[in-house]
Formats: C-alpha cells, structure tokens, sequence
C-alpha cells in the first residue's frame, strides 16, 4: 500500500511552499537593494574612472596576458617539483619525530630543530639564505639557478609545516590500532606501512591540501631570486605602462588555478566522511 | 517582521540611494599642494648613491636631492620649507591624488607612462650601461652581439628591464630582482653574468660597492632620448610650475652644474654598438 497524505499534510506543504517562495523573495529584493546602493555607491565615486581605468584596463589585460601566462608555468613548474619532495621529506620528518626507540634519538632531536628552526624563519629570508648565500660560497657541484634554489629554499620551509601536520595525522590514529597490529605479529615498519600511515594521511587530506594551496602561491617569492613568474610579469608590464591591470590578470589566473583545488578538497573530504559515517559499508 | 520596521528600512534605502548621488556630485578639480607652504617631495627607500648619499634626501648631496632643492628654489621654497616623503615605486604610480607634490627617483618619461602620471620635462638624459665582474665572460665584450649568450639582469621598473628585451635581445630571459641590492649579490655570485643600470648608477657601483666591478660598455642612446622627469599627479595643478621650473634650469646652466659636481666622474665609458 503506497502512502497518501491527507489533506492536513498537504495543507501544511502548501503553507511551507508559499513560506519558502516568499523569503526567497524577500531575499532577491534585499540582494538587489544592497548592490543598486553599491553600484551607486562605486560607479559615482569621483575616482571611479580613474580607477576603472587603472585596474581594469581591457587593452592592457591583453597585453600582459602572455607574459603573465608563461609566468604561471614557471609557478606551476616549481608547485608541482616542490610539492612532491616537501611531502617526501615531510613525511620522512614526521616519521622521524614519532620514533620512540632510545637508539634513535639523535634522529628525533634533529626533526625537532628542523622543524623549530624552519618553522621560525620567514620563508623569504630562507630563499635570500639559500638563493644569494650558498651560490656565494662557490661550491661547484651545486646548481645556482635561482628556479633551483628557490625551489630548494620552499621545500625546506614548507617540509617543516608538513611534517608537523603529518605528525598529528599520525599521533591522531588510535593507539588501539596499534596494539591490534601488534597482535597480529606485525613488524613495527609493517604497522606503520600498512595501518598507520593511511589512516594518518586520511585524516590529514585537508590541512595537507591547504598547504598546497598555500605553496602554489608562495611559489612566486621565488622572483626576489631574479626568475620571472606571474606576479613577477605582471610587475613588468605594470611598471612600464604605469597600469595596475596585469596585476588583476595574475590574480585571476591564480584564483582560476586554485578553484580546481579547493573542490577537489571538498570533494575527497565529503567522501571520505560518508565512508566513516557508512560504517565500513562502501 | 512587523510593518514599521519594514517602512523604515526601505525608507533608509531611499534615504542613502539619494544622498550618495548629492556626495559624490561634488567633484573637485585636479590635485592640489599637499600643504600649503611646504613642498612635499618623495623618493624611495633606499636612495642610492650618486643620486642622493647616505640615504638622506634632505642632506642635500647626490645629484637627485640637489635638483630637487634647485627646482625648489625657483618655485620660490627655501630649504627649511621641503619635506622628503619615503614612497615605494607602486605608490608612485597608483591612480588618484598621490601623497607628495612630486616624486625625483630615476623615472624615466615614456609616453605610455603619461597616461597615469604627470611628469615635468626632464632633468637627466639618460644611458644605460652593462656592469659584470672581472672573469665573466662578458668581461671583454665589444659589442652587442657580445651579449647575447650572457645572462643578464636589471631591477624590476626600470627602462634597463626593456633595454635588455628590447636593444640586447639575449638568448635566455633576463633576471628581474626587486632591488640592484639583490641583484648586485647575484652578479658577485656569477648567477647573473651581467646587470644592466644607468650611466651613473654603473658608475657608482662598480667603484663603491661591487668587489672587482667593471663597466662593459654603455649603449647608443635611443631615439629621442630617454630622460628621467619629476612625476606629480595626473591634472596636478603644479605641473606647469614644476616643468617651468626645470626648463628654466637647464637653461640657466644650474642642471649642467650639479652634474659636474655630482656626475662628473661618471663619464667616459665605450658605447657598445
């Protein structure tokens, strides 16, 4: 036998539809009186024109457009070369930290002061360290192209915020996860690879896609090295047509390369949350 | 939401969408004099030798902080009436009134550049020149087919940036630092084989401040010349004064003399073709 709501129910939904569709209303009026006022408010400014003209130049956009564009590839270059080993050396840094042998403390108390000491330096003071300071001792097997060494100075820092976050994925996952393992005869390594590690990185995915948001726009600082990347490009274009469009372009270019990030974020965060909640029925 | 409320916002609205058109009516005519008796002049931090010396515009040495006193003069401000303001270059040319009466820092006149900014007539013609390191390996170039193989760098803004793009047309891109402070390093470390400044600027750090500096050469002035000019807000009303002021400078001889004083050892270095 189907269900069939009586005619209170469907009074209630009727009163329910006309209470959502009049809020829905009320809703676009307001919207639409608070950008009719900020319309007003901007486009009659004594400056707008001018600014208009500063900031949102058409002719200039195009321009800059190419330049600001082969800029980007150089940031997404050196996002996706610094990424992978800042999550190598991250991982190899949490890993270091949460040891508990006795033997191996001399390894702890090097991750601690690696991750102390990179954590407190400023990221731009890393990369004039590393980019002007080991180019100047003159040591020949190591590379001196600022591209290199920049992306040598972001791994450093961003390894240290990584492996912290790593870390706490792994101090995160219960200590009977462990003792299980444990009583199934597996190794200490073991445990790591096949229990605590994944879940570890499980409930770390969204602090850890932060920091590659994060990295994908601090691998312009890059350029106080001398490389050209969009910012950078878009600095050039402004400086000689005393234009602030290109800057505009680059924010755009950037905002559009980090949407696919972020809802991939929400994404793998939504699944993996309907993955707990379903109990282990996927 | 009971009937006055409602009556009171949508009064509000009406009240503010009549009264922003009445504010923003009243538009004014261009900028004026940040204040009044007092010549308001910006540069940047930090000013670099030969154009101002220690860092202190208001000392009055280096070619540029003796200019602006000049230019001061002939507007009828004594020395105690100039106050230096400290402006970073995007302040300079940021749309709308700006925050001095103008600004004296190597801006080169261009006439893209006119249409964001005022500038007065110039005060320096300008050449730029290639520095290296003795042992590079642009250290014997002649010419600037020499150049093309190097690496080169020049500060980000400056018309040495489009030297390099436009005259040099090197193999590899070009550096771009924020400063020559940086660019500098990166020349003593061999991370650039060649950095591209002003005569004078080449002048001074090769013999100030780079270990082993030497000038490659200077490159044939363009047509028409480039020029540093004083830069004051679009429509300023001190244009005119300022541009007058300047050309009555170099008529008398006054630009010429401060030259000598301050750029006279900046001369003589081959022209590369």
């Amino acid at each position: 036998m189907t269900y069939q709501p009586s005619a209170l129910q469907l009074q209630r939904e009727a009163a329910k539809r006309r209470a959502s569709r009049r809020s829905t209303l009320i809703a676009l009026s307001s919207t639409l009186a608070v950008g009719f006022l900020l319309v007003l408010l901007i486009t009659g400014a004594q400056g707008y024109e001018m600014v208009k003209n500063s900031f949102f130049n058409w002719s200039y956009a195009k321009e800059a457009m190419p330049s600001v564009f082969r800029g980007l590839l150089l940031n997404l270059r050196v996002l996706i070369i610094a990424e992978f080993f800042v999550l190598l050396l991250g991982l190899l840094i949490a890993i270091a930290r949460t040891t508990t042998s006795p033997v191996l403390y001399p390894l702890r108390l090097v991750a601690t002061i690696y991750t102390d000491l990179f954590r407190g330096l400023p990221l731009l003071l890393v990369l004039l360290l590393v980019g002007l300071g080991i180019p100047g001792l003159r040591i020949s097997w190591i590379p001196n192209s600022a591209v290199v060494l920049g992306t040598v100075a972001l791994v450093l820092t961003y390894s240290a915020y990584v492996a912290e976050v790593i870390r706490a994925g792994i101090e995160g996952v219960n200590p009977t996860q462990r003792q299980a393992a444990r009583a199934l005869g597996l190794s200490q390594s073991q445990t790591l690879e096949h229990v605590v590690l994944p879940q570890a990185f499980r409930n770390v995915t969204p602090p850890l896609l932060n920091d590659l948001v994060s990295l994908q726009k601090d691998s312009g600082l890059i350029s106080v090295l001398g490389a050209v990347d969009a910012i950078r490009a878009a600095g050039i274009q402004t400086a000689q047509s005393f234009n602030f469009t290109p800057y505009l372009v680059a924010g755009a270019l950037f905002v559009l390369l980090t949407i696919p990030l972020t809802r991939f974020t929400d994404w793998l965060t939504r699944r993996q949350d309907a993955r707990q909640r379903a109990q282990g029925q996927w | 939401m009971n009937t006055k409320i409602k009556i009171s916002l949508i009064a509000l609205v009406a009240i503010v969408a009549i009264a922003i058109p009445v504010v923003n009516a009243q538009k004014d005519s261009g900028c004026g004099q940040i204040k009044e008796g007092v010549l308001t002049i910006g540069t940047d931090d930090p000013a670099y030798g030969p154009w101002f010396e220690d860092n202190t515009p208001s000392n009055g040495k280096g070619y540029e902080a003796a200019v602006a006193y000049a230019v001061a003069e002939e507007l009828g401000y004594s020395a105690d009436k100039v106050e230096w303001v400290k402006v970073p270059f995007n302040k300079v040319i940021q749309p709308g009134c700006k925050d001095f009466d103008f600004d004296i820092n190597q801006v080169s006149i261009t006439d893209e550049r006119k249409n964001a900014v005022d500038f007065s007539s110039g005060y320096y013609d300008v050449s730029q020149t290639v520095i290296t390191v003795k042992g590079s390996k642009i250290a014997g170039a002649k010419s600037i087919a020499d150049l093309k193989g190097a690496k080169l760098g020049a500060q980000v803004g400056t018309t040495s940036y489009a030297t390099i793009t436009d005259v040099i047309k090197p193999t590899q891109s070009p550096a771009v630092f924020d400063t020559n402070d940086v660019a500098k390093q990166a020349l003593a470390n061999g991370q650039i084989d060649g950095l591209v400044v002003d005569l004078p600027t080449a002048f001074y750090i090769t013999a100030v401040d780079l270990e082993n500096g030497l000038i490659v050469g200077q490159f044939p002035a363009q047509a028409g010349g480039e020029q540093f000019g004083l830069v004051l807000s679009k429509g300023s009303k001190l244009t005119k004064d300022v541009t007058a002021a300047v050309d009555a400078l170099r008529a008398n001889g006054t630009l010429a003399k401060i030259a000598d004083a301050w750029l006279a050892s900046t001369v003589g270095a081959p022209v590369l073709k």
